[in-house]
Formats: C-alpha cells, structure tokens, sequence
C-alpha cells in the first residue's frame, strides 16, 4: 500500500525516554507523527497485555522506549519490560505475524537524537512490513 | 503445586478452529502461581486467539473468567451463568481442573496447558520436581530429600554407579538425590540410617493398583 | 558351595578368578556371541554377557547366556533393573537357570536417555539392591519375591557391580557394605586406571571385614590408544583415568599405543594380585576380545585352574 501511515504506540518512561522525546522536541529535531508516545512512570510498569491489546486494536507497530541498562530509575524495571517484549514476540512467533512489530528500546534522557532517529527507523521498517493484519479484515470486508 | 506450562498457541487454535464463541477459564491457585494459567495468562492468551482470527479476518467472541479453583464442583458451578453462550471452553488449568469442567458441562472443553509434576519453586521462575505422590512416603527416613521424585532410576538404595562430581549421569544440571540425601544424613549425624537396607516399594499406593480415590468418612 | 557355577569353585578353593565379558549383537544369529566366546573360553572361569548395554538394544543376556552355555562354556548373564519389573526378572531367572544358567549379575542399568529408545520408560520397579536380596531368598529360601514357594528353586551366584571411582567417595565402601548385607556374592569393579584410588577403598573393604564375606573382582581395560583413554576421562560418567595414563599412551607412537595399553593391563593385573582382599579380575576388552588372551598369559593367571 503505497500510502500506507503506520500508527505506532510509543510506551515512553518518565525518565529517559520520554524526556529524550522532550528533548528532541525542544530541540526542534522532528520525528515521525506517526508515534504515538504512552508516558508510563517506567517501563517496567508495562505489561504483554498492554503490548498485545495495542497490536489487537490495530497499532502497526509498538515499541518500549526506557533508560539504559543499569540505568534505570527504578533498578530493573527495563529488564522486566524486555523480558515481556521477548515474551510478546515469542507469541507474535507462534502465531505466524511478523515479530518485527514490537520491540525494545534503551536511551538516556538527553539522547534526543536517538529518540528521533529510532522512532524514524522504526517507523520506516513498520511501512516495510505493511499495515497490521488485524486490519486487512476490514478491507476484505469491503 | 502442581505445575504447569502452556501449550504450544498453535495446538490451542486447532482445538477451537470451528468454534466462534468460546470461553476462556483460568485457576487462580498453582496455574497461577506458576504463571501458566492465572487470570493475566488468560488475558494474553484471549489477546491472541483475537490476534490470530482478526488475521484470517474472521471474528471470534472469547469471554474470560478465572475460577478460585477448578478442581471444586462448587467453584465450577459459577461458570452455569456463562456456558450457555459459548461453543467450547478452553481451560488453563491442571488436567484435574479440565476434567471437572467436563464433568459439568455438555460443551467441549480443551486444555490449554500441559500439567507437569508437583514441585516447589527453586527461585522466582524456577520449578523443580519434588514429589510423585507415591502414596507412602519415605521422606522421613532419607533426610527430608525424596529418591522416588528426585533420582532419575527412584532407586532407593542408591546412588547407583553413575555420579558424577555429584551430579546424575542424565545431566550435570541435576543433582544425585542419593548425594543429597548422604549429605543430609551426614548435616543431621544420622549417617549410619544409609546403610539400613529400603525394601522394595509397593507401588499399589503409587497408582499401581488403579486410579485412586481418598474417602474422609467423617466428611463425606 | 550355594551353587554349581564355576567362578565360585575356583574362589573356593582359593585361586585368582578371572572373567572376561561379550557383548551380544544388535541383531539376529549366533555367530557373533559364538567368535567372541570362542576368543576368550580358555582363559576365563565365566563369561558375562551384557544385558542392553548404555541402553541400547541388544540380543538379550539369556539368550546370549544359553548360545555360550550351549558351547559348553560357562556364562554370567547380567540384568538390570531399567528393562524388567520383579515378575519378568523372576520369570527370567527361573528360565535361565533351567537353560543351565548358574551365575549372574544384578544391576541398576544405564538410564535410557543414553540410548537408542529415550523415550522409552524406565520400568526400575525394583533397584538393584533389592534385586541381590530377591535373588537370594530365591535360592535360599526357595521364595518369590511376594513371598510364595518356588517349586525348585534357582541356584544362582550372585553378583553385582561396585564402583570405587564414582563420588561422594565415602559412601563407596558403605554402598558394597548394603549389597553384602542383600546377599550378594562377589563384585565386578569398574575398570579400575587409579590404582591408589582403588588400593584406598580396598583398604576399606578389607577394614570392615568385607573381603571375606563378598569377592571381588578388580576391573581391567586394555587402552587401544590415547584417544580412547582421553575419551574414558572426559566422556564417560564415574570413570576416573589419571593423567599419568594419558601422558604414558602419548608417549608412544599410535602405531605402538595398543602393545602400550596391553603392558599397562598386565602390570596394574600384577600390582593388584598383591593388594589384600583382591580375589580376582574383571576383563572388559570391549570389541578386543582378542588381544584377551595376552593378558591373561601375561599377567601369569594361564592355565586356569581344574576345579
């Protein structure tokens, strides 16, 4: 689909992430409309239902943005929300979708480059792979 | 508890393939203690039943409910309220769980877990086989440390010639129950109850004699 | 004597026993079993024959037991306790015997991950201890393991294995202490590199009195070359091969590695009949049974004894 915009859910932590994307913003680095950013305290507090109900309503592509590792705010909240976006692909495996839709990222506050370029990249790689399937049912429909 | 691991999500399509209502049972006790059937797995298991079918572009109406246990007639009887509308159930519990549902409802009902052995955790996300319910046990004379579970060949008079820097010849990731339990008795200085000869096992109480059934006189 | 079998003969009367074993094919047809008996008859007082051995399938011991008893030899079939629950053991004792089967083995067996079947289920109704213990009530008592009369019972020698070599160490004399108290008769060890490991737990043996009650017999394997004493090292569980084996192999060219393995058979045979309680030796020469010949006459235990 030619002019195909993915919608792509961004779970951003209070404190890295999401004030990366702060800071892109305020450094005037624009990145893709097409990310919708989720502020959560940290990314440990996000779930493989919250992933798995995003990609069910029809989000293209959904990532979990949080601080480095070793760096978390909160100790090992990342590592929890890795080991749940691992658990989602693993379904995603299963299930025959492309497991590329979700996945983990790691950045520190002032990164606001990196926001900007991954929220590009990754938004790129999601038009690649083509709307979410959930979708293509309602245009079979029609 | 009794453990529990999820079955492979393509086995679990299969089984409702026809179906286009189902519902989705969960346990809140070992199933859930064990992260295989609890109300959050039955969340992502409902998500991706949802998942797959949206992908076909078909539709599918899954109901989810998670019972306090389902191996009590009374706990499966809250689900009367829910059967009538659903084609088939997919229960998440042990296989005691799934058989007392299908002794209560005509529907179909499907496992979606393949229950295990009873075992205690080690540590967070960690199980490890500890009991075979052989109906006598012996724990109190090997030190606290099961041979009939915890020794790949249930000797009980081992350990037999096979140790290996302490471990069983199946894998150096599995200790020698018969190094565990010498150790044991040597802690608790009863090491000379080793060489008191164990008589064969009757394995009637181990479910050598049939399935088996405990009656509480003074409760039934 | 409890029994006609021969190896407890020549232990009675107090010479060095020496046995040698077979393994029997993964297949049909009596020829295998026959050449390989036929390469060691003279130089033995009984011949095991393996019992699905590193559980794969093999010819069974009896059958093989019966080919050897049928040539006029005198065979030591082996069980173990991963293949057969106390009524086949039972039923398969009393039909040997009556094939003329007199000695026999009783063990845990290798558990079957190792072998061609992993997915077969271990039966281990009972352990290998139980199984000396039934056997004897068998010929002494004249019982069935569940307690009733056997109309003419088994005469069985009973044997079993002993590993000095597997840990922890200190359960390793205790361990023989129980198979005595089963009722067991004599003992084939594991084969046997580290002599001062071995000469140590003899010496346990001995301290409680064991040596008189149980007779055993020292285990000897012949290294074909360095790579199979590096093998038995890493590869194979309760195996201790000391370094000294190793670098003593490498030393030789590979052309002159077996000759070297054959000596170093004779001389541990040589040190061992001086080690008190010793009453004889195992010879496992795994598909070498010819070279069986040279180690036996070797080590100077040639003729065998008239008993």
């Amino acid at each position: 689909m030619e002019n195909f915009e993915p919608e792509i859910v961004a779970f951003c932590c209070h404190y890295c992430a999401y004030t990366a994307a702060d800071m892109a913003g305020s450094k005037r680095i624009s990145y893709p409309s097409n990310v919708k950013i989720i502020r959560v305290p940290c990314t440990g507090k996000v779930d493989a239902l919250h992933l798995m109900k995003a990609l069910e309503k029809g989000a293209d592509g959904v990532y979990v943005a949080g601080c480095l590792e070793g760096d978390c705010h909160f100790k090992n909240g990342n590592i929890r929300a890795k080991a749940r976006v691992e658990r989602v692909q693993k379904f995603l495996e299963e299930l025959g979708w492309e497991t590329e839709r979700v996945t983990m990222l790691n950045m520190s506050a002032g990164m606001g480059e990196v926001f900007a370029k991954t929220a590009k990249e990754f938004t790129e790689k999601i038009k690649t792979l083509g709307p979410n399937p959930v979708k293509l049912r309602k245009t079979k429909a029609v | 508890m009794i453990t529990a691991e999820q079955k492979p999500l393509q086995e679990i399509i299969g089984y409702i393939a026809p179906y286009g209502k189902i519902l989705v049972v969960g346990c809140n006790e070992c199933v859930t203690v064990c992260a295989a059937g609890g109300r959050k797995e039955v969340g992502l298991l409902a998500s991706a039943i949802h998942l797959d079918r949206l992908k076909q572009g078909k539709t599918i109406d899954i109901k989810e409910i998670t019972l306090e246990r389902q191996c009590d007639p009374e706990y499966v009887e809250e689900l009367v309220s829910s059967v009538g509308e659903v084609d088939a159930i997919v229960s998440m519990a042990c296989g005691c769980g799934v058989q007392t549902i299908a002794s209560r409802y005509k529907v179909p009902v499907f496992p979606a877990v393949n229950t295990k052995f009873m075992g205690a955790s080690k540590s967070q996300g960690i199980w490890e086989e500890r009991c075979q319910g052989c109906g006598d046990c012996m724990l109190g004379i090997t030190g606290g440390i099961c041979p009939v579970a915890r020794c790949s060949k249930s000797l009980l008079n081992g350990p037999c010639g096979g140790t290996s820097d302490g471990q069983c010849e199946i894998s150096p990731d599995t200790p020698c129950a018969w190094r565990l339990i010498w150790e044991r008795l040597v802690e608790l200085g009863i090491e000379d109850r080793y060489e008191e000869l164990n008589m064969a096992k009757d394995w009637r109480p181990a479910g050598g004699a049939g399935p088996r059934r405990i009656i509480r006189e003074d409760l039934a | 004597m409890k029994t006609e079998s021969r190896l407890e003969k020549v232990l009675a009367a107090g010479h060095l026993a020496v046995t040698s074993e077979v393994g029997p094919p993964r297949g049909c047809g009596i020829e295998i079993v026959e050449k390989k008996a036929n390469l060691i008859k003279d130089y033995v007082d009984g011949i095991n024959i393996t019992d699905n051995q590193t559980a794969m399938v093999r010819m069974s011991s009896i059958a093989g037991g019966v080919i050897v008893k049928q040539m006029g030899l005198d065979p030591i079939i082996q069980m173990v306790a991963r293949d057969r629950n106390r009524l086949a053991m039972q039923a398969d004792i009393i039909g040997a015997y009556s094939l003329g089967i007199n000695t026999m083995l009783c063990l845990s067996g290798d558990h079957p991950k190792f072998g061609d079947h992993p997915n077969a289920k271990g039966v281990y109704d009972i352990d290998s201890i139980n199984m000396i213990n039934m056997v004897k009530n068998m010929r002494d008592e004249g019982i069935f393991q569940g307690g009733a009369e056997i109309k003419n019972p088994p005469k069985m020698f009973i044997g079993a294995a002993a590993n000095p070599f597997a840990d922890p160490f200190e359960l390793r004399v205790a361990r023989l202490a129980k198979k005595v108290a089963a009722g067991v008769d004599f003992v084939q060890t594991q084969c046997i590199f580290n002599l001062e490991k071995f000469e140590t737990w003899m010496a346990g043996v001995v301290d409680r009195g064991l040596h008189e009650k149980v007779s055993v017999l020292a285990g000897i394997t012949p290294m074909k070359s360095v790579g199979m004493a590096r093998y038995m090292k890493n590869k194979v569980p309760g195996m201790d091969v000391p370094d000294e084996v190793i670098k003593r192999l490498e030393g030789v060219s590979k052309e002159k590695q077996p000759e070297e393995g054959i000596k170093m058979a004779i001389e541990q045979i040589q040190r061992l009949k001086e080690c008190k309680g010793v009453a004889g030796f195992h010879i496992m020469a795994i598909e070498w049974e010819e070279r069986v010949h040279e180690i036996v006459e070797g080590a100077g235990l040639y003729p065998r004894p008239e008993v």
